[in-house]
């Protein structure tokens, strides 16, 4: 069952990238079906004009649909109510062309937000922006972030009671991550809390109540680096935040630690690689969590959370579902930080599980990197079991429907030295498919039995998003450009319909003016994982795009770059 | 100098080679002086030159002979963090080295300019903070990176993780001038 964090009855509309606060990007719409989505097609389409990867969801507020395109970030507004869905205008944030200097995995852009008339989004150059949702003209532009340090903003925003929630990139570039608050009204500051650094900073109080020992004690965000290396150790907050309105707490991960090559950072690095429970109106932390305290891999902690309420032995548990990048899919009680399960989706070589007495991961000796040394094997491969890309969950089934990789790489760790806005990585990488040769899987996850009960392989790494509804149908995208409908019981393959260039998008569903049920997503290829076609990498040099082209060398052979919104429904 | 074969006639064409290779193997432990002509060369990216067309400065860079600096300039380029977004040549955040595509050019002078001053589209100015010796020499490297210098000039050896073939082996790519990247065409 969907807790009460879910944002209520669903009335057609998506006006956040996971659809609601609990983040489970389900709708109950359910004209179409696993009996009729066969006859789904095409209803129109949408060029972005932009050909970097397309990461966002669209929303759909009213009678208008809003697409966030990558950098240069513009803003499009389409009338749902006219034939073909016409340009009502164009909002242009004009970021600074710097700013693609600074950005580690292509120059995506995950999506934006609607609140109390308002559009909100941020710019890779991290600025946030708020847009009036009917005229298109801008009501405020804040600065959050320095290039020249090496952040930038790639994340949708949340909006959570009068709360713009923001945090940054750069855990390549050696920056401090922090998770920020502006005013939606103004856009002034409200709070930020770092990741790294004093309690203070931190806004670690006496409200400050982590369920593990290790987690105890004043000031570990300083205690556990060497010296002053928190203040570029990373852990920025570039991924997903969900909400429970009745304990009045957000959920959000904290990403890598910097530099990759571990040796220089003895200690935990908190609170890096990690999760937080905060207190929106002010940030105070509730309690936090490391999925990879000193972390290894680059395995950021940053991905989606779903908010549950499940049974669990004989029980109904406030729980918080978090497929993590490290390979396990963790069942967390939302109201402590206890770690109740943690399940591997797939193939790991780098930990044997997590201990559920200590909250620790269990690492395997032998795939730790050394400096100077190369370690080969590691599983998952530093993108983790499954990066960003968000998964949703039904009600109707109980299951997860999770978009990942089987990736697995060699690594060679070296000198790290740190140059104020360069990367500050200190790894050479060298990705490839995990066992069985697929790159990509969709796995319908039962969190109560805690396993799969169906998996689809694909060639290439699912990067995009999955949407289930009421209809029973499960959609996403393929990186050659397939968009999909699963049977969300079975995972029998219903239709597909290939795009112009990959889907790494964030598909949603939506009920038009007219009544009617319709399923868009954009169309682009790029990301991390398809910066081999979107930067025109050369495939001869297998560390390119930190060791990602090695595993995609194919890709340029079956999708070129590409913009372009495609809406689905039924004739 | 290798004098001692100077007084040999017959042993001209080894002089030659020689020379070649001495200058191949030369350590230059003054460094450049800043402010030289060849610190400060004159570029040109475009051919239309309205009131006639002088050519560009198509001097060569002074370690493009030099196997030593060219091995220095590798070692700086991963010092210097180029290759945190270029890597080993394939690009990532930034474009590939290694392949035929040029934006600002592939001449010496346009590549010692690129890395000095920066480019608009994300090249970081690099003038501040590393020499013009160095720059020299990092420029001589990433020449030989889509092998554009001699074979024998060329790194041939890597001591780390294999990613790419060795610069030694690298095919002469005949460069070819690049459109602007992709995403700065705002639309």
């Amino acid at each position: 069952m969907i807790s009460a964090a879910d944002s209520g009855p669903d009335d057609g509309q998506w006006i956040m990238p996971a659809r609601n606060y609990a983040s489970t990007r389900y709708s109950s719409l359910s004209q179409i079906t696993v009996q009729n989505v066969q006859q789904l097609q095409l209803a129109w389409t949408f060029s972005t004009g932009v050909t970097r990867g397309h990461e966002a969801a669209p929303l759909v507020v009213g009678s208008t649909m809003y697409v966030v395109t990558p950098f240069p970030n513009l803003l499009y507004a389409l009338d749902l109510t006219q034939p073909g869905a016409p340009l009502k205008w164009t909002y242009k944030p004009d970021p600074s062309l710097a700013s693609q200097g600074v950005a580690c995995c292509d120059l995506v852009n995950r999506g934006a937000s609607y609140y109390d008339g308002k559009i909100y989004y941020n710019t890779l150059d991290a600025h946030t922006v708020a847009v009036d949702a009917k005229t298109g003209k801008e009501v405020w532009k804040t600065k959050v972030g320095e290039i020249t340090r090496g952040e930038t903003v790639t994340m949708a925003p949340l909006v959570v009671k009068g709360k713009v929630l923001v945090g940054n990139s750069g855990g390549e570039f050696g920056v401090r991550g922090w998770l920020t608050a502006l005013d939606a009204k103004t856009g002034k500051l409200a709070w930020r809390a770092y990741h790294t650094g004093p309690d203070k900073d931190v806004l670690i109080d006496s409200r400050f109540k982590p369920f593990y020992s290790q987690d105890q004690g004043k000031d570990l965000g300083v205690t556990t680096w060497p010296g002053d290396a928190w203040k570029i150790g990373g852990g920025g907050s570039w991924g997903w935040i969900s909400y429970d309105p009745e304990l009045n707490l957000i959920y959000y991960g904290t990403s890598n630690p910097g530099p990759w090559n571990p040796d220089v950072r003895p200690g935990d690095n908190k609170w890096t690689a990690g999760i937080f429970a905060r207190d929106p109106a002010n940030g105070e932390a509730v309690w936090a969590y490391q999925w990879s305290p000193h972390d290894l891999f680059d395995h950021d902690g940053i991905n989606e959370q779903i908010l549950l309420d499940l049974p669990i032995k004989g029980q109904t548990r406030k729980v918080l579902i978090r497929p993590e990048r490290n390979g396990y899919i963790y069942v967390l009680d939302r109201t402590s930080g206890e770690v109740l399960s943690a399940d591997p989706y797939g193939y790991i070589t780098t930990s044997r599980g997590v201990d559920l007495q200590t909250g620790r991961l269990i690492e395997i000796a032998e795939k730790t990197p050394v400096t100077g040394k190369v370690v080969r094997g590691i599983c998952p491969a530093a993108p983790g079991m499954k990066d960003w890309q968000p998964s949703s969950y039904s009600p109707r089934t109980g299951w997860l429907y999770i978009p990942h990789q089987n990736l697995c790489q060699d690594v060679e760790t070296g000198e790290a030295n740190y140059i104020e806005g360069t990367p500050y990585v200190a790894a050479t990488v060298k990705m490839y498919a995990g066992p069985g040769g697929n790159r990509g899987v969709v796995t319908a996850w039962d969190p109560v039995a805690r396993k799969a009960a169906w998996q689809v392989k694909e060639k290439f790494p699912v990067w995009s998003g999955t949407v289930v509804t009421a209809g029973d149908v499960v959609f996403y995208g393929t990186m050659e450009g397939w968009f999909k409908a699963l049977d969300a019981r079975s995972g029998k393959p219903l239709w597909q319909f290939k795009t112009g260039s990959g889907i790494i998008g964030q598909p949603v569903v939506y009920r038009g003016p007219d009544g009617k049920e319709y399923v868009a997503v954009l169309s682009g290829v790029g990301g991390w994982a398809g910066a081999v076609v979107a930067g025109g990498l050369d495939v001869r040099d297998s560390s390119a795009a930190l060791g990602f082209v090695n595993a995609m060398k194919d890709l340029p052979q079956v999708t070129t770059k590409g913009g372009m919104l495609y809406v689905f429904a039924l004739p | 100098m290798c004098s001692r074969f100077r007084d040999s006639v017959i042993l001209s064409a080894v002089l030659a080679l020689s020379l070649a290779a001495c200058q191949r193997e030369e350590r230059n432990f003054q460094g450049l002086p800043s402010g030289s002509a060849v610190a400060n060369p004159k570029v040109r990216e475009v051919e239309l030159v309205p009131g006639g067309n002088v050519p560009a400065d198509s001097r060569p860079g002074p370690y493009e002979e030099n196997a030593y600096a060219v091995s220095q300039g590798k070692t700086l380029y991963n010092q210097y963090n180029c290759s945190g977004c270029h890597f080993q040549g394939g690009g990532g955040i930034g474009p590939p080295l290694m392949d035929a595509d040029w934006i600002y050019g592939s001449r010496p002078a346009n590549i010692y300019e690129t890395i000095a001053e920066g480019r608009p589209n994300g090249m970081p100015s690099f003038g501040r903070k590393i020499v013009p010796d160095q720059i020299w020499q990092i420029t001589a490297y990433v020449r030989s990176m889509s092998g554009l210098l001699r074979k024998d000039v060329a790194p041939g050896r890597t001591d780390d993780m294999q990613v790419r073939p060795q610069e030694q082996s690298a095919q002469k790519a005949k460069p070819v001038q690049s459109a602007i990247p992709k995403s700065a065409e705002i639309p």
